[in-house]
């Protein structure tokens, strides 16, 4: 069975959620944490509404609401999020005030915003949709649990349209505590020279990128989601190798006949290795492309890699900024994502021509 | 596409048992778990009674053989997690290709919580960074994943009080779509003191023991626990040592879409549910032989559930009861901790009791049953599960 992506949404440190072309011009950012360019969300929720609201669910409302726009529909049949961290923002506020109030005089507004479910029940009453709803929150498998489950279910053939996505947040909490992990790069840095790095750490990033999946082709389609894959820390080269290889074969495909592989390149030199072998021994004639030097790196990064890739796929454009050896394909057929997320999770996204 | 996905064995670990036959035993002994607080570190201690786990960290670690710096989320997992497996029969686990879908709501929180008192002192270097390791909800799947040797597949689901039964659900899409033979699915969540004071804010918490669907009801008390199924595909269910307890025949989830937590009055999303999962399960409501209901004991879920129940199944009503009248509600682990309940009641013949039930509730008078019987003729099994942000699922357990 096919399934199709018939409208996209995206919220990011790019100008994503405007009208304008598609990454017309890149924005430049210093320093190690990329914020997320916000839309006006009064033209899709209520101010008293928006007021409680934290920054993931906001970003994740616009993104829903974005591609439900480009779809032409109102009303999804399931509703699927996948958030690793969740709705931090009122996470840390309520944690904060429990903390150093001593478990006295705490107000619930917090609390009731903390549920990682928040963003999914958001989207569900604002759209006033009874469907099914799901929230998965599982590191850098997140997004693509939330996508195949929305697979699955298309395939029962009970439900027509799907809204899926993913989202994150960054907070001053989370950056500084992930900060003290090690994560991020200690020197300055820009975005646009990220992926030309040769020092330890990346940046951090966040957005939310919704789509609208669909069981029938119709004229909004704009890809299709041909397949989808994770793998949970191999054992070695040879086994992640064996899996991307059996994930083509299932799919009739030879690495020949993926026009563009977009990878998870973070600008950490210790993780360049893994796409470096990827693209080279399994991808050789294939030009690659990489996205976090335009939204960052977080563990739902590839909501915002598949949402390019569907533009891509559109416009049958890549933009020159994101491509990283070869040259701008010729053709642009099919869209292979690889993305390991701290070298322990790796997914495979595979996109197409509708 | 496997038609079925089959219940091969279960776990538990929450107040009233550190594994299922205690539970039983405390459900024929009318033993509930809410007791003074004793194990969280909380100013709250002494005022709100809870249904903890008997045992400290230090005797959990023991009993999961993992460290007992980690959370007590992931130890209350791998505890239920083992056991599920164990019950199933299967042996070396490296045979399968095996998922592991655990559900719970705030990751590693009891850890984080501790963190924060030093860390908000000193941003820059206070608190160790081990407490906030596995903060992430999925963290505390992977650690339980890789004690066991899960490889293939490893999700994490949190939608409030419901993640559970969506644990179940996901897991038996994962099984019917041939991507694994077997997941063990189902949730944890460790008491912290971020859910009891998050709950306190709500005022839904009682300050005595729950009474969930009698008219004096006027709050929930919190629970911990895990609770794990062993599903497997048809295939597999052929093989079982044992047989399988029961089949998973039917399951849905629907959005009340009425308000961030609270429950719409009729119930929309609870009938929704109930009714998606009865038409999957191509049953009628009466062929349910006992619910399982949600029955938190707040005055406005308990009516709900009832007015729900009432719109789908008047004017005949299966047994019905709240386990959580005993374990405490347990959030992110009580899907899995009461499909436990349920696929064991269909295969023994189990209808659970209702603790502490005197007067039926004016919003649905239905009285529920309030003592142990098993052997009885159950072919079908209900369990609810209702929670936050509209998030309902009902799961339909039904003999081979």
């Amino acid at each position: 069975m096919k399934i199709y992506i018939q409208g996209t949404g995206c919220v990011s440190p790019q100008q994503t959620a405007g009208a304008g072309p598609f990454l017309a011009s890149i924005q430049e950012y210093e320093g190690n944490r990329l914020a997320a360019v916000e839309p006006d969300y009064k033209q899709w929720v209520e101010p008293n509404m928006l007021r409680r609201m934290g920054r993931a669910v906001k970003m994740g409302v616009a993104a829903a609401r974005l591609s439900l726009q480009q779809a032409g529909i109102t009303l999804p049949d399931a509703i699927i999020t996948g958030t690793a961290y969740g709705c931090l923002q009122d996470t840390g506020v309520f944690l904060s005030k429990m903390v150093t109030g001593q478990e006295k005089a705490l107000s619930p507004t917090a609390f009731i915003q903390s549920t990682h479910n928040t963003v999914s029940g958001q989207i569900g009453l604002l759209l006033s949709c009874h469907a099914y709803n799901n929230t998965f929150v599982h590191k850098g498998f997140s997004f693509e649990s939330a996508l195949l489950d929305s697979m699955m279910i298309l395939q029962e053939g009970a439900v027509q349209q799907v809204l899926a996505g993913g989202v994150d947040e960054i907070t001053d909490h989370s950056h500084t505590i992930l900060s003290r992990f090690g994560l991020y790069k200690q020197e300055p840095v820009r975005n646009t020279s990220l992926l030309q790095s040769a020092t330890h750490g990346t940046i951090a990033g966040e957005g939310a990128a919704f789509f609208v999946l669909g069981a029938a082709k119709s004229p909004q389609s704009i890809a299709q989601l041909a397949g989808l894959t994770t793998i949970y820390k191999p054992v070695s080269t040879e086994e992640r190798d064996a899996a991307i290889q059996g994930f083509l074969a299932t799919h009739g495909l030879r690495s020949a006949d993926i026009d563009l592989l977009i990878c998870g390149h973070n600008g950490n030199v210790e993780e360049n290795d893994t796409y470096a072998q990827v693209a080279q021994t399994l991808f050789p004639q294939t030009t690659v492309a990489g996205f976090k030097h335009l939204c960052g790196e977080y563990p739902t990064a590839t909501a915002f890699a598949a949402w390019m890739a569907a533009e891509i796929l559109k416009q049958q454009q890549a933009p020159q900024d994101i491509i990283l050896s070869g040259s701008a394909p010729e053709k642009l057929d099919r869209i292979l994502i690889y993305n390991c997320y701290q070298g322990t999770h790796h997914s495979l996204i595979l996109l197409s021509k509708p | 596409m496997s038609s079925q996905a089959w219940i091969a064995g279960g776990g538990v670990i929450c107040g009233i048992g550190a594994n299922l036959q205690q539970c039983l035993e405390a459900f024929r002994q009318m033993g509930t778990g809410m007791q003074e607080i004793q194990y969280l570190q909380t100013t709250h201690r002494g005022i709100f009674p809870v249904a903890e786990v008997k045992a400290d960290n230090t005797a959990l670690a023991a009993q999961a053989g993992m460290p007992a710096h980690l959370s007590r989320t992931a130890l209350l997992s791998r505890i239920a997690a083992q056991e599920a497996w164990e019950a199933a029969g299967l042996g070396d686990i490296s045979q399968y290709r095996v998922g592991f879908v655990s559900a719970n709501t705030v990751g590693g929180m009891d850890k984080t919580e501790d963190f924060f008192t030093d860390y908000l002192q000193n941003p820059q270097q206070g608190g160790h960074l081990r407490q906030v390791m596995h903060h992430e909800c999925g963290s505390v799947t992977e650690l339980v994943a890789d004690a066991m040797g899960i490889r293939h597949h490893v999700s994490t689901i949190s939608t409030a009080c419901s993640s559970g039964a969506n644990a179940l659900m996901y897991g038996a899409r994962l099984i019917r779509n041939n991507m694994v033979d077997v997941v063990i699915a189902g949730g944890t969540d460790a008491l912290t003191r971020f859910t009891l004071n998050g709950f306190n804010t709500l005022m839904i918490l009682d300050q005595q023991p729950c009474r969930p669907l009698d008219d004096t009801r006027t709050g929930l008390n919190l629970g911990e626990g895990a609770g794990y199924v062993v599903l497997v595909s048809d295939a597999l269910a052929a093989r079982l040592p044992n047989g399988p307890w029961c089949r998973l025949s039917g399951y849905a989830n629907a959005n009340d879409a009425y308000h961030q937590t609270a429950s719409s009055p009729e119930g929309t999303g609870n009938y929704l549910a109930m009714k998606g999962a009865l038409t999957m399960s191509g049953l009628q409501p009466q062929d349910i032989g006992y619910i399982n209901v949600h029955g938190t004991g707040t005055q406005n879920n308990d009516s709900s559930e009832g007015k729900a129940i009432e719109r789908l199944f008047a004017p005949d009503y299966p047994p019905v009861s709240s386990t959580k009248s005993f374990t405490g509600h347990t959030l992110g682990a009580s899907g899995g901790i009461e499909a436990v309940f349920s696929a064991l009641a269909v295969q023994q013949g189990i209808i659970y009791p209702n603790a502490r039930f005197t007067t039926p509730m004016k919003e649905w008078p239905v009285a529920p049953a309030t003592v142990f019987s098993g052997g009885n003729r159950l072919d079908h099994v209900m369990s609810n599960s209702f929670g936050f942000a509209g998030n309902c699922s009902s799961l339909i357990f039904s003999k081979g």
